[in-house]
């Protein structure tokens, strides 16, 4: 019994089994096998959910002559930038770019001073008609943009705005949606503060700058997220305002490139042309998830 | 008693100045064209007849015996019957993975969540890609599974359900966020009294989530329903309502009506319709809201 071998091979035996033991605890202490199987089936998903996009990226940084033969498969070896700079000079996606950003930027401007002055008339100034006001600004929310998209385009044409991108602006630089969220936030606001400051002679719009809008901070970075995310990616409003490059945000500059190319041989740059415009929401949304996560979640609970 | 209405009609002014501009532009773009739009649905406006013809109800009657439109319509509500429930069970799925899982918790938030962060015409672009005839990886799973080469998209049979596809890939990720949200606040000690009393998961799941997350399904649903008439993007890239009417849904066809063929008063009648549907679902969803979410 003191051969030493013998109390090698056991402990070996003892150590290999301790380990199955160990695995066998990992996956299956939470509920058993069907546990184990349902973590392999949601992770299953989780990999078929993003195959569209990594198929997008890899055609997008192959040589266009391969993808032409693989459609994507192929040699796994050779990556190549060629289709951006052909993408780049193809169209005027810098141009598209700076309307985007033009655009959607400009519009949060714009948001955030007329919703912060609402908001606050709606959760701190009692005066005539509130009710019903508030009760019209829900409307908007019940109508969402799109479905007006063509009565806009009339009401614009009115203006004589077309094709330019003030008017691709116009129609939201008011937000229900905004409103309300940040009236929430200023109602949960403690109202001794605001008695206080105006005690010290502060005026009201004074207060609203000094001390409403800096506490809910938290808010208004969901706010932004949103609304940028949802200019960002707006297509149908401006395909019909915008008629030339020069008012042209990416989306409706890349569905024109996208349908000048029609043949597959032209995949990898309509692969290409996909990635440059998603990818600013998509680089942001990967470094701050949680806050994105967490801003939709709010916009949809209260907007 | 004159420095209480002083005092009251100061306030009534600075109110109104503060909510002025939003107002403003509200009406613009909302209220003024929603009478504009009822208005001119009442009237025959086409290129026949450049000066408005006041008909009444004709527009809308003409609607009703309109193929293309019935058609259109019906497409829009088999889009929603596809896509609504299949991506809340997924969303649900989803969600409570997320939710519980030890390992893999951002890797599924993030997997499912991304589409939404990637614009409709560059999804459309995506899937344009895998479901291209000998190129695209599903049109070439598609044609290993049914033996012969197929057009996903070319086909009428199978483009409505290529959309479909599509939309719930787009959709369940964000609906998932609202589930998580709803699955955070049910109390802990309801799992673990439920556990203590050896029930086993499946019953917790049937006895305590699935009917405490039924506030958000309803309204989940309701977003779900709306959004199964507010995503069109994809049509303009990948099939243009066709072939044959067979995957144009309602916005787009209004975008048709309008802009392509000049009939302004039928688009008019068509968004009166749209715009009637789109607060009828909202109703259901304030009726719903009344019961789960309290003001302060």
């Amino acid at each position: 019994m003191n051969n030493p071998v013998l109390t090698w091979g056991s402990s070996k035996r003892a150590r290999r089994r301790s380990a199955v033991r160990r695995l066998r605890r990992a996956l299956l202490t939470r509920g058993g096998w069907p546990s184990a199987a349902w973590h392999a089936l949601m992770l299953a998903f989780g990999a078929i959910w993003l195959v569209p996009f990594a198929w997008v990226v890899r055609t997008a940084f192959q040589p266009s002559s391969e993808a032409a033969g693989s459609g994507g498969f192929g040699a796994w070896t050779s990556w190549t930038l060629a289709n951006f700079a052909h993408v780049w000079e193809g169209a005027p996606f810098g141009r598209y770019y700076a309307n985007t950003a033009l655009i959607t930027f400009g519009i949060l401007i714009v948001q955030l001073l007329t919703v912060t002055l609402a908001a606050y008339a709606f959760a701190r100034v009692r005066f005539a008609g509130r009710g019903m006001l508030f009760a019209l600004f829900l409307a908007q929310i019940m109508v969402p943009p799109d479905a007006l998209v063509f009565s806009n385009y009339q009401v614009l044409n009115q203006m004589g705005l077309l094709d330019t991108k003030i008017g691709i602006m116009l129609p939201y630089f008011a937000s229900s949606f905004g409103v309300f969220l940040l009236r929430q936030a200023f109602r949960q606001l403690p109202y001794e503060l605001e008695e206080a400051a105006r005690m010290e002679g502060c005026s009201r719009l004074g207060i609203v700058a000094r001390i409403y809008a800096p506490l809910c901070r938290p808010v208004y970075l969901s706010f932004a997220i949103v609304s940028v995310s949802f200019h960002w990616n707006d297509f149908l409003w401006p395909l019909i305002v915008a008629n030339s490059d020069t008012n042209r945000p990416l989306t409706v500059g890349l569905a024109l490139f996208a349908k000048s190319t029609e043949s597959g041989a032209q995949w990898s740059y309509v692969c290409a042309a996909t990635l440059l415009v998603a990818a600013p929401l998509l680089v942001g949304f990967l470094a701050f998830q949680r806050k994105f996560i967490d801003s939709f979640m709010h916009a949809g609970l209260k907007g | 008693m004159s420095a209480g209405w002083i005092e009251r009609a100061r306030r009534n002014a600075f109110g109104w100045g503060l909510v002025l501009p939003s107002l403003l532009f509200l009406g613009l773009f909302t209220y003024y064209p929603m009478l504009r739009t009822a208005r001119l649905s009442l009237f025959e406006q086409d290129l026949a007849t450049p000066k408005p013809l006041f008909v009444g109800l004709g527009n809308f009657a003409a609607l009703l015996k309109d193929p293309v439109f019935l058609k259109v319509l019906g497409n829009n509500a088999w889009y929603a019957v596809g896509t609504v429930p299949a991506s809340i069970a997924l969303a649900f799925a989803m969600a409570l993975f997320a939710d519980k899982a030890v390992r893999g918790r951002t890797f599924a938030r993030v997997a499912f969540f991304y589409p939404n962060m990637i614009p409709m015409i560059a999804v459309a672009n995506i899937w344009l890609f895998l479901y291209t005839p000998h190129f695209g990886l599903l049109a070439r799973l598609a044609s290993w599974l049914s033996g012969q080469n197929v057009s996903l998209l070319g086909d009428p049979h199978t483009v409505l359900g290529a959309m479909i596809a599509m939309a719930i890939w787009k959709e369940a990720g964000y609906f998932m966020i609202f589930y998580l949200a709803a699955m955070q606040q049910i109390p802990k000690d309801l799992f673990e009294a439920a556990s203590a009393d050896g029930a086993r998961k499946w019953t917790a799941l049937r006895r305590i989530t699935i009917p405490l997350t039924m506030p958000t399904t309803l309204f989940v649903a309701v977003i779900a329903m709306t959004n199964a008439f507010k995503l069109v993007d994809h049509l303009w890239i990948m099939t243009k309502g066709g072939p044959n009417h067979a995957s144009s849904l309602l916005l787009y066809h209004i975008y048709e009506t309008s802009f392509q063929f000049y009939d302004q008063g039928m688009a008019a009648a068509m968004t009166v319709a749209m715009i009637a549907l789109l607060l009828l679902l909202s109703a259901l969803q304030v009726f719903g809201w009344d019961r789960s979410i309290h003001y302060d």
